[in-house]
């Protein structure tokens, strides 16, 4: 009873961790079609700033949740200004540019903070279920991730500022003709998935040592989740992680973790060979 | 090599005299610090100071400099200044075999101290041999290396695991988990620590392999949860590694299971942890930076003055500076920097006093015998909990005898 509890929350925080880090490239790559290779160099940036700022004597969770998002937006919005907004309908383009992106800050953070592991401390404490103890910190994730979740369908689907950013991104000529500046609006969505990958590289910082190159371990399973899930933002996000996630976590503890990141790639082949427009190609036809 | 790619497209200078520069400049570039004269002694130097095993490299090359200055400061060797010719192989394993071939074949250096991981001490192990040039690998491993070109000084499974198993289980029970690096390293230091439990009256209940960027470990400790030992041991290795111990510190697993570890602290690991994730795990070493001798004290204090107050000194890098130390009490002993008379030099059993003590040439394997402390982390330091002195590489001796064998040339590994 308590082991299938601790599976049960091992495997909601693997999902939650794979729609995390996924976000912000749904935002980017699903909505806006940049394939953003920076985006784990994002999340690494997002990393550095939660540390620096607890270093500086921030509440860690104001750094992970406020801080570190708004850091990472913000120099979003110069890499879009400067290199994404010339390239937009270019999709070749923005991943040669993104890749250089990417060396840039991985140079960059090798400069500031040097090639070394750095960290913190988690900030919640574990705590004992039955005769299992279970890091109370993946509550937080599966909490954070949901949250994220919800308010995203609720902004996109029932706001008029989520109405206009949909709309653009359809038909930017027409939304053009409505009076909304494309540019604006795509600058603005940009600034909100960077913002969504440094607060998934901050809400993770914690549970791993920090390097300069520690966004390399996230791109690939952040590209197999949003392009198995499919056209619709978070339907798509949220059925491809909770696939992977429960494949994932199935083959960890039933063989080893290696199998377990194996058994991901083999489901995430045969799903695309099966689905080749991803889960919401085929189901949820039409959801946001 | 950096200039080549734009050679047809300057037009302001010739292009004689571009190629010229350029080739000039590429060549100052690859060769930092070689003297072009020949009355100097080159050692070559090939270790990772940037990426994921650069809190192990760093202080090492640190350690190899603080230790050729001062033999050059005391008037060299021979009557010659040592000359470093050093590499930085990024934490790529495939840049060890590039930079081994251009120390033999190009630099031709007098020998070379290097490698860090098992895995590049073996890529590069095979070119020393056949281009015969002197070769220290300073690390502590898994043991089993024997070929007469090679000399290690680092402690192996029979000097660190042995003791520290039954120190471990002494302090929790006798059912073992183990989680160790996926590669040779771990493999075989994980088959090592089987045989020790066996020995000592007790189980290994299970054995989990992670690639060297494995970070995420919550399923792992949770299915040692299920399994329920006393005691876990992990040899594991890098950046990415240590998330275990703080993972395993934020699931509230310390107080519960017993932690020992035959890796963890080698890079000052237990500087970076808190002390409340660090406080109590187990550890086996040839140093620790709380060994209170005078050797100890004034090598700490001579780092400090060569790095600007820096105490980043560890195990490793200890094993580095007293590896160079003994290669040059060889090369003194020989009278002469030929490979053969230095080899016989040093296996006449060659023994310098190092910050950890006193460190001798195994004649028949070419290793070492040294002190090994039992350890304990504690607010950031590895207390000592007990001295074993003067233990001899005997994994090794058990397969390894070069006197008998001159020729020998490979990696003997434990079967269970």
């Amino acid at each position: 009873m308590d082991l299938s509890f601790v599976i049960l929350v091992e495997i909601f925080y693997a999902v939650a961790s794979l729609a995390l880090i996924s976000a912000g490239l749904a935002v980017v790559f699903g909505m806006m079609k940049v394939i953003n290779l920076a985006h784990g160099e994002f999340m690494m940036m997002g990393g550095y700033a939660t540390i620096t700022a607890v270093h500086l004597g921030v509440n860690v969770f104001v750094a992970m949740l406020i801080i570190a998002p708004l850091i990472v937006g913000l120099i979003g919005l110069v890499v879009e200004r400067l290199v994404i907004r010339h390239l937009y309908g270019r999709l070749v383009d923005t991943m040669l540019a993104t890749w250089g992106l990417s060396l840039f800050f991985i140079g960059m953070a090798t400069m500031i903070f040097g090639n070394t592991t750095t960290s913190i401390t988690t900030p919640i404490t574990g705590f004992a279920v039955g005769d299992y103890q279970i890091n109370g910190y993946n509550f937080f994730i599966i909490f954070v991730s949901a949250v994220l979740l919800i308010s995203m369908y609720v902004l996109l689907k029932t706001t008029r500022i989520g109405l206009i950013a949909r709309g653009t991104m359809q038909r930017s000529d027409m939304a053009a003709a409505l009076g909304y500046s494309p540019d604006r609006i795509y600058m603005a969505t940009f600034f909100c998935g960077s913002a969504l990958s440094g607060l998934a590289g901050a809400v993770l910082a914690p549970l791993v040592g920090l390097v300069p190159t520690s966004g390399g371990a996230y791109i690939a399973k952040a590209f197999i989740t949003v392009i198995a899930g499919g056209p619709s933002l978070i339907v798509g996000l949220i059925s491809s992680s909770s696939l992977f996630g429960v494949v994932n976590q199935i083959f960890t503890f039933g063989i080893s973790p290696v199998f377990g990141d194996v058994a991901l790639l083999i489901s995430a082949v045969i799903l695309l060979r099966l689905l080749p427009q991803g889960v919401t190609g085929k189901f949820f036809k039409g959801k946001m | 090599m950096a200039a080549s790619h734009v050679q047809g497209k300057t037009m302001t200078i010739s292009r004689r005299k571009f190629v010229a520069a350029g080739a000039a400049l590429t060549g100052s570039m690859l060769l930092p610090r070689v003297a072009m004269a020949a009355d100097t002694i080159k050692l070559g130097s090939i270790l990772d100071t940037s990426g994921i095993f650069d809190a192990y490299g760093k202080p090492m090359n640190m350690a190899m400099r603080l230790a050729v200055d001062q033999i050059n400061a005391d008037g060299g060797l021979l009557g010659k200044q040592v000359e470093v010719v050093s590499y930085d192989t990024q934490s790529d394993m495939a840049l060890y075999s590039q930079y081994a071939q251009q120390l033999t074949r190009q630099d031709k250096v007098d020998v070379v101290h290097g490698g860090i991981l098992s895995a590049s001490r073996e890529a590069i192990r095979q070119t020393m041999h056949k281009t015969k040039t002197l070769y220290f690998y300073n690390v502590l491993y898994e043991g089993g290396v024997c070929d007469r070109n090679i000399f290690i000084n680092g402690v192996t499974p029979a000097q660190q695991v042995e003791a520290l198993v039954p120190y471990a289980m002494g302090k929790s029970g006798k059912k073992v988990y183990i989680l160790a690096a996926d590669y040779n390293y771990g493999h075989i230091t994980a088959k090592w620590i089987q045989k020790f439990v066996a020995d000592n009256g007790g189980e290994t209940v299970g054995v989990d392999f992670f690639p060297l960027d494995v970070a995420d470990f919550g399923s792992t400790i949770a299915k040692i949860q299920t399994v329920g030992p006393d005691l876990v041991i992990a040899p594991l290795v890098g950046g990415a590694h240590l998330s275990f111990f703080r993972q395993w510190a934020a699931a509230g697993m310390k107080d519960k299971i017993a932690l020992a570890s035959t890796t963890l602290g080698v890079g000052n690991e237990h500087k970076v942890l808190t002390a409340e994730e660090g406080n109590g795990i187990m550890v086996a070493y040839n140093y620790s930076q709380e060994l209170d001798t005078p050797a100890n004290n004034a090598f700490k204090k001579s780092w400090a003055d060569a790095n600007g107050g820096d105490q980043s000194m560890h195990e490793i890098a200890v094993s580095n500076y007293q590896g160079v130390l003994t290669w040059a009490e060889g090369v003194r002993k020989a009278g002469s920097l030929d490979r053969d008379a230095v080899i016989e030099a040093l296996e006449t059993g060659v023994s310098i006093d190092g910050p950890a003590g006193k460190i001798t040439v195994d004649p028949k394997t070419h290793h070492a015998v040294l002190d090994v402390h039992l350890m304990e982390f504690q607010d950031q330091g590895m207390r000592v909990v007990e001295t074993l002195p003067q233990r001899q590489p005997i994994d090794t001796q058990a397969v390894c005898d070069l006197q008998a064998n001159p020729d020998d040339n490979k990696q003997y590994e434990i079967e269970i």
